[in-house]
């Protein structure tokens, strides 16, 4: 990778040891992923935020590096490991939330924007099309590829935050005009978002960097958000290009064969003691439907909502909060489903949820059972 | 060949024909791999050169790699066949050297050879 001369001073250490940390990680980065030089980003959103992923060494490097590292871009995150205004009610130790909240200290002290959430392009306002950013989350790098015009890399949480340091990321190669060597053609019929998530997943295990997808027929934003979260979960592809492709791509189908495949690896139980609903978390769109379908229902079961901080606010002003507090939903900001600390073997043996990605860390991470289904019919099992 | 980290270690080869998920797998404290469908399965990657595929997985995986170089229970180096963000990145961070090589270099590398890597040298891998 070329680097100019100011580039390769700050390398060198020249410009501190924040800069020559952030280069390092940059250099690294473009040599993997053959990017011959750097350019500038408007937008960074990092993951690395959950206690309960990075752990002491992650807190101290980050409590280390806020010393001096300030962002240069608008910087947004990733969900982080409770709701403070509920965390009480979770049997949560003291520990956990102490090593939380220097995680949440150490970022604005850096300068970003206390946004934990995986969904930035749906609270933020988009940029202009084709708009470099450097996004983290996987969902999110997927969703911005695909359906918001904008280019990011699928980073690394370091990548992320380097490229929020700098303000540049690497010139990789989902920055640039791609044409992939794969193609899915979706053939099932009827598809709700557990489809779209399960056509997601498969699609990130067959595809390298991205993928051409055909038949996707309309597609609502629980839909579109489930396939990119799939997707995310299962491998290194974050791109979808839409349509059937060049006459040399290979072809393959995503049938009812290939989702029973993906469904049996996923769905281990056949009920679940709780229901989880947001990985990725709920926008107020969705909250709004879930509102509408829970009319004079109530659940039979605990049911965690997750959603960031600046939906559940609109949500209480408009009155959805207390509609879904009446069905019996916990509402809980700034947190996921995904990599929770709060749903644990000890007490639960296992989760209803929507969500392919949900799934796989709740089966992986958590090491709960999993059982899934598409939220119409969650509304119809599950509640009265 | 290409060079994502560069620096110079000496050991012995630890060899996976499967890629790692660092996030999860990978036991923080220990360096030992707690993944029981993977083939270093009970293994501990600690003081090795650690020879696989590539990683997969969680962006946050790169904070595992950082942590078990923070433990003292990372590999001396790691050497890949396919470059990706977490490896690079979290070596990048702990300063562990990492180098891609080619498949038909991959299958001379074998678990209990004792080689040196080094980036700045003419023939990178060496074995003694």
């Amino acid at each position: 990778m070329e680097l100019t001369k100011d580039e390769k001073s700050a390398l060198k250490g020249e410009q501190g040891e924040t800069l020559e940390t952030a280069y390092r990680i940059l250099v690294a980065t473009g040599e993997a992923t053959d990017a011959e030089k750097l350019v500038p980003i408007e937008w960074a959103h990092l993951s690395g935020v959950n206690y309960n992923t990075i752990g002491d060494a992650g807190e101290e490097f980050l409590s280390s590096i806020s010393k001096n590292a300030r962002v240069k871009v608008k910087t947004t995150l990733n969900p982080m490991g409770f709701d403070i205004d509920n965390v009480k009610n979770y049997d949560l130790d003291e520990n956990f939330i102490s090593k939380q909240l220097s995680i949440r200290n150490s970022y604005e002290t850096m300068g970003v924007i206390p946004s934990f959430s995986c969904i930035p392009y749906e609270i933020f306002d988009i940029p202009k099309d084709g708009t470099q950013v450097a996004f983290a989350e996987s969902n999110a790098a997927i969703h911005a590829n695909s359906f918001d015009n904008l280019k990011t890399n699928k980073e690394s949480a370091f990548s992320a935050l380097a490229s929020a340091i700098v303000g540049k990321s690497p010139y990789s190669s989902l920055r640039k005009e791609d044409s992939p060597n794969i193609t899915i053609r979706m053939k099932v019929k009827n598809p709700n978002e557990l489809t779209y998530g399960m056509l997601g997943f498969f699609a990130g295990k067959v595809g390298d960097t991205s993928v051409n997808i055909s038949g996707l027929g309309e597609m609502d934003k629980r839909q579109t958000k489930a396939m990119c979260g799939g997707m995310g979960t299962s491998g290194t592809c974050a791109k979808f290009n839409f349509g059937e492709g060049d006459s040399d791509c290979e072809k393959i189908d995503f049938d009812e064969k290939e989702m029973q495949t993906v469904h049996d690896e996923l769905n281990t139980a056949e009920k679940g003691d709780i229901i989880t609903l947001g990985s990725p978390q709920l926008g107020l769109d969705e909250i709004s439907d879930l509102a509408g379908k829970l009319k004079g229902r109530s659940f039979q079961k605990r049911c965690m909502v997750f959603m960031p901080r600046t939906v559940k606010e609109q949500s209480t002003k408009i009155g959805y909060t207390a509609e879904l507090e009446r069905a019996g939903c916990e509402i809980l900001a700034d947190c996921c489903t995904c990599l929770s600390p709060l749903i644990s073997k000890d007490s639960v043996d296992a989760v209803t949820t929507n969500s392919i990605k949900g799934a796989f860390y709740l089966k992986n991470s958590n090491g709960v059972g999993v059982n899934l289904k598409p939220l119409l019919q969650i509304v119809e099992d599950e509640t009265r | 060949m290409k060079v994502l980290v560069s620096g110079k270690a000496e050991g012995i080869i630890l060899k996976s024909e499967k890629s790692i998920n660092f996030l999860g797998t990978v036991d923080k404290k220990t360096g030992i791999i707690s993944d029981e469908n993977h083939d270093l399965y009970q293994k501990s990657i600690k003081d090795t050169i650690l020879v696989f595929p590539s990683g997969v997985g969680s962006s946050v995986g790169a904070y595992t790699i950082y942590s078990i170089k923070s433990n003292g229970t990372a590999p001396l180096a790691m050497i890949c066949t396919k470059a990706d963000l977490t490896v690079a990145t979290g070596c990048a961070l702990a300063n562990i050297p990492v180098i891609v090589i080619p498949d038909d270099e991959f299958v001379t590398l074998q678990t209990g050879q004792k080689i040196t890597l080094d980036t700045e040298s003419n023939s990178i891998i060496s074995q003694k």
